[in-house]
């Protein structure tokens, strides 16, 4: 495959999906997902939740997993073309309704249209969060450290970074004691 | 009004406050950009920053990105807006792009494979738990949990491409919302 048609792709499904991310990154990690997977075969999911691991351990916007993917599939300026796709489009439209926020302030259709978007959102991370959770599993360990994580997010206080960092040490600790083996 | 600046904020102020919130947002960015704009530097109220940060939920895009462009607008016009999102977003990548360079070099290793295996499940988690906090905290009705329940399905039972899911449940659950009023 040629240079140009890689960065092309990563242009315009990014665009895309940057378009219909209501919730956030985490609420088109299914999409994401299927075409780096799935549609392109850029990667396995094994590597997709690699690198998605890798993003959290980073500090700033979850975002930044698109900037890995493109960096993967096509160096520095995979990168750069993914991170502006799925940033650009959804920028501008935040500026636009930014400004005519302050007119509609207030009116019953902002309220409307807001109430009905919050669940949207929710259940877009929801169903990612479940589409990663089936994406990471690799045996019987792996789900145990999604409901450990959830658990401790729900539950405690800690940065959840701590929970990445401590599922690390646990599966590295199940794998060299021989009680887990990757599948 | 939520668009009558206070006191102006340079360019480099603006570049500084983000970058602090991009380099220091681990886990998640939305509560170090509460700490630096409303209790740090005093940009907006609480109530101000709750009304962006709940624009830029609803908007497509990442929540973060999406408020650092409607508050840079606000202080410096267009120019603010570019200036916040460089800033929440170069260092980060910065820091990722070292880590994918790690990545590039050591990923093969099994130790670090099985490591990352781990990670990988407890972000799985984080994103879920994501979900799940936001669905406690919004107090759902009936309508939101019908469009919660729908988005899920959709996505993981039915497999339907997101973009389809996200199209169709914009005005279904606008139409929810508006007949079953309330929340």
């Amino acid at each position: 495959m040629n240079e140009p048609s890689v960065l092309g792709q990563l242009a315009r499904s990014f665009a895309m999906i940057s378009l219909i991310a209501i919730g956030g990154i985490n609420a088109v990690l299914p999409a994401l997902r299927h075409v780096v997977v799935d549609s392109m075969r850029w990667m396995d999911d094994a590597t997709f939740m690699q690198l998605f691991a890798v993003t959290q351990i980073t500090p700033g916007p979850n975002v930044v997993i698109v900037s890995l993917v493109g960096w993967q599939v096509a160096g520095f300026g995979g990168l750069l073309v993914a991170t502006l796709a799925m940033l650009l489009p959804a920028c501008l439209l935040a500026f636009l309704i930014g400004r005519i926020a302050n007119r509609l302030e207030g009116s019953k259709g902002l309220r409307l249209a807001q109430t009905a978007l919050v669940p949207v959102a929710i259940g877009l991370i929801l169903a990612g969060g479940l589409d990663l959770s089936q994406a990471a599993y690799r045996g019987w360990l792996t789900p145990l450290i999604v409901a450990a994580n959830v658990a401790g997010i729900l539950f405690t206080k800690l940065n959840p970074v701590w929970g990445l960092l401590a599922s690390a040490l646990v599966a590295l600790a199940a794998h060299y004691s021989g009680l887990f083996v990757l599948a | 009004m939520i668009n009558a600046p206070v006191r102006a904020i340079s360019l480099f102020e603006l570049f500084k406050g983000f970058a602090t919130i991009g380099l220091l947002g681990f886990g998640g960015v939305a509560v170090m950009a509460r700490h630096v704009i409303v209790e740090k530097y005093h940009w907006l109220t609480d109530k101000e920053y709750a009304t962006i940060l709940g624009m830029g939920q609803v908007l497509p895009g990442a929540n973060v990105v999406n408020a650092s462009v409607i508050i840079g607008d606000r202080f410096q016009g267009p120019k603010g807006s570019i200036v916040c999102v460089l800033g929440i977003m170069v260092l980060p990548i910065l820091i990722l792009l070292v880590f994918a360079l790690l990545y590039d070099k050591f990923g093969q290793l099994p130790a670090v494979s099985v490591a990352l295996t781990g990670a990988g499940a407890a972000a799985a988690g984080m994103v879920l738990a994501t979900g799940l906090k936001m669905a406690i905290k919004v107090k759902l009705g009936v309508a939101g949990w019908l469009i919660i329940g729908l988005a899920v399905s959709g996505i993981l039972i039915l497999r339907l491409p997101l973009v389809y899911v996200v199209l169709a449940l914009i005005p279904t659950a606008i139409v929810i919302t508006a007949w079953l009023g309330k929340k």
